[in-house]
């Protein structure tokens, strides 16, 4: 047998092995994709938000400007 | 008073901008270091540790496994800590990092879960309840509080459910699994382990950065240094 | 005006609670008749055979006494919370502690004492032998106050939102799990004829622990959860 084949025999235990280290990096993979996907939602949301605010600032003339 | 005994960093990094730009720096490098340290766990974990005496090659678990249950528990007792500083002081940041740790523990906590270890699922279920609190307030500080005072009641029942169960498996001879594995382990067993745990701990930060930015960016959203960062940042 | 003293304050507060149960004793049925359901379909499920039904009796009505107060504890403050009572409670001069546990012992009596009262039946419904009994009972009388206690305060953190009751089941159950043990440990092992009090004893420490410690969580978390 091929160092590689015996690697990925694992001892005969692969069925054991080899599933617990796939869903330890699908967990992982899933929680890393889940906030990313959440920050571009809030930056799209935040991005719109202000569209709108700096539009109704241009219909109407500003105030005095505001103090930050 | 608080900066009397508090370094003024750390006073100045509850600051939710400062925090943002801090955590922005570091992220990459916890990743990059998560990443790196889990490679060469992995390497020296899959190929070079001999196969043991009496499991073979199964025991390969226990690399990803024991530092799983490790990271389970660690996260916990963050989340317990920043609870605790968010209840008593009002910190805001204290509150995400409460809140943004809670999923990221129970990842782990489900992975380490197995039939034999009753702690674990009991465990999952404080992360649980803590998630499903906090989403089910309409404000988000309130709600982070609610949880967090939630996290700490678990924090004490946590070492009650530990010798609770305990005392049951022995009563009931079941198989007790030993989440630490042997005292004594070979060394050429032990460092990929060790590098591991160190690699799990990167991760964790990483991932808790990348939430908690996002969560101050959401939460903070009528301020100027987010309108500012929103305008600048590139959709990444 | 002058200000009620506290024992007159919590002896009102227990008649209140206890009043306001009795009009609704068709609700007190509920959680009795749920366990008696469920004692009758265990054996109908695993059949008769006596020693298998002696073996799990103990756990059984354990399980099915806590799940059914589990059904009950939503309601601890849920009438007070529509009606705008429990946020004059916070409000008034006398310890929110104190009436808490009035009102947490209140609950108890409407709740758990008629389950404890037909426990023994369904003990019998399921063959468990007769010296057991007593232990049962003891176990029960510890296991439930704690139960109640420290659902008290998961009921009141939840006190403000639009609850579900999974939500507390979820909250619950990690608390819930070392009173089991110690109940169906100490019912086990009197049913063996093995000592049964160090389990009793640790139930009794921790009913103590609640009874000091958990009226004031369960104040603290009200005001979080009303945004006091």
């Amino acid at each position: 047998m091929s160092a590689l084949q015996h690697f990925l025999a694992m001892g005969g235990y692969a069925a054991y092995v080899w599933p617990a280290y796939a869903v330890f990096f699908i967990v992982l993979i899933a929680d890393s994709l889940a906030p990313a996907r959440r920050r571009r939602r809030v930056l799209r949301e935040l991005r719109a938000r202000l569209a709108r605010q700096s539009a109704r600032q241009q219909r109407q003339p500003p105030p005095a400007t505001p103090s930050a | 008073m608080m900066s009397d005994w508090i370094p003024l960093w750390l006073h100045k990094l509850g600051s939710p901008p400062t925090f943002y730009r801090f955590a922005g720096t570091l992220q990459p490098w916890a990743l990059t270091l998560a990443l790196l340290l889990g490679a060469i766990a992995l390497y020296g974990g899959l190929l070079l540790a001999p196969a043991d005496y009496q499991q073979g090659d199964a025991y390969r678990i226990i690399f990803i496994h024991v530092p799983s249950a490790w990271m389970s528990m660690f996260i916990y007792a963050v989340m317990g800590v920043a609870s605790f500083v968010a209840l008593v002081w009002r910190i805001k940041l204290a509150e995400v990092v409460a809140m943004e740790s809670a999923p990221i523990g129970a990842a782990f906590t489900w992975w380490t879960w197995d039939a034999r270890l009753t702690s674990e699922l009991v465990l999952l279920f404080l992360y649980l309840g803590v998630i499903g609190l906090y989403h089910a307030f309409e404000d988000r500080r309130q709600g982070a509080r609610a949880a967090g005072f939630l996290a700490i009641i678990g924090v004490i029942n946590v070492p009650i459910v530990h010798f609770s169960v305990n005392w049951w498996n022995t009563l009931h001879q079941g198989s007790t699994v030993n989440v630490f594995g042997q005292s004594k382990m070979a060394w050429d067993m032990l460092w990929p382990l060790l590098t591991m745990t160190l690699a799990t701990k990167f991760y964790y930060a990483a991932s808790l950065f990348r939430r908690a930015r996002t969560d101050l960016l959401d939460m903070e959203g009528g301020k100027d240094w987010v309108r500012k960062t929103a305008e600048d940042e590139a959709d990444r | 005006m002058n200000r009620p003293g506290l024992g007159t304050a919590c002896a009102a507060m227990l008649r209140r609670d206890l009043a306001l149960a009795w009009r609704r004793r068709g609700d007190i049925a509920m959680p009795v008749l749920y366990a008696v359901i469920v004692a009758t379909l265990f054996p109908f499920a695993l059949g008769p055979e006596d020693t298998l039904l002696q073996r799990i009796a103990g756990g059984v009505v354990l399980v099915t006494v806590l799940l059914a107060m589990l059904l009950a504890l939503d309601a601890m403050f849920a009438s007070d919370i529509e009606d705008g009572s429990l946020e004059q409670l916070v409000l008034s001069p006398q310890p929110l502690a104190l009436l808490l546990g009035m009102k947490i012992l209140a609950h108890w009596l409407a709740t758990a004492l008629p389950l404890i009262v037909i426990a023994p039946l369904l003990a019998a419904m399921l063959h468990l032998p007769g010296a057991v009994i007593p232990v049962l009972l003891l176990a029960l009388l510890l296991a439930t106050p704690l139960l109640s206690l420290l659902g008290a305060v998961l009921v009141a953190l939840t006190a403000g939102t639009r609850r579900s009751g999974m939500l507390l089941a979820l909250m619950l159950l990690p608390l819930c799990v070392p009173a089991v043990i110690f109940a169906a440990g100490a019912v086990a092992a009197a049913q063996q004829g093995l000592p049964w009090l160090a389990p009793i004893a640790w139930l009794a420490a921790a009913l103590v622990l609640a009874v000091v410690l958990a009226p004031l969580a369960c104040a603290a978390a009200l005001r979080i959860a009303l945004d006091a």
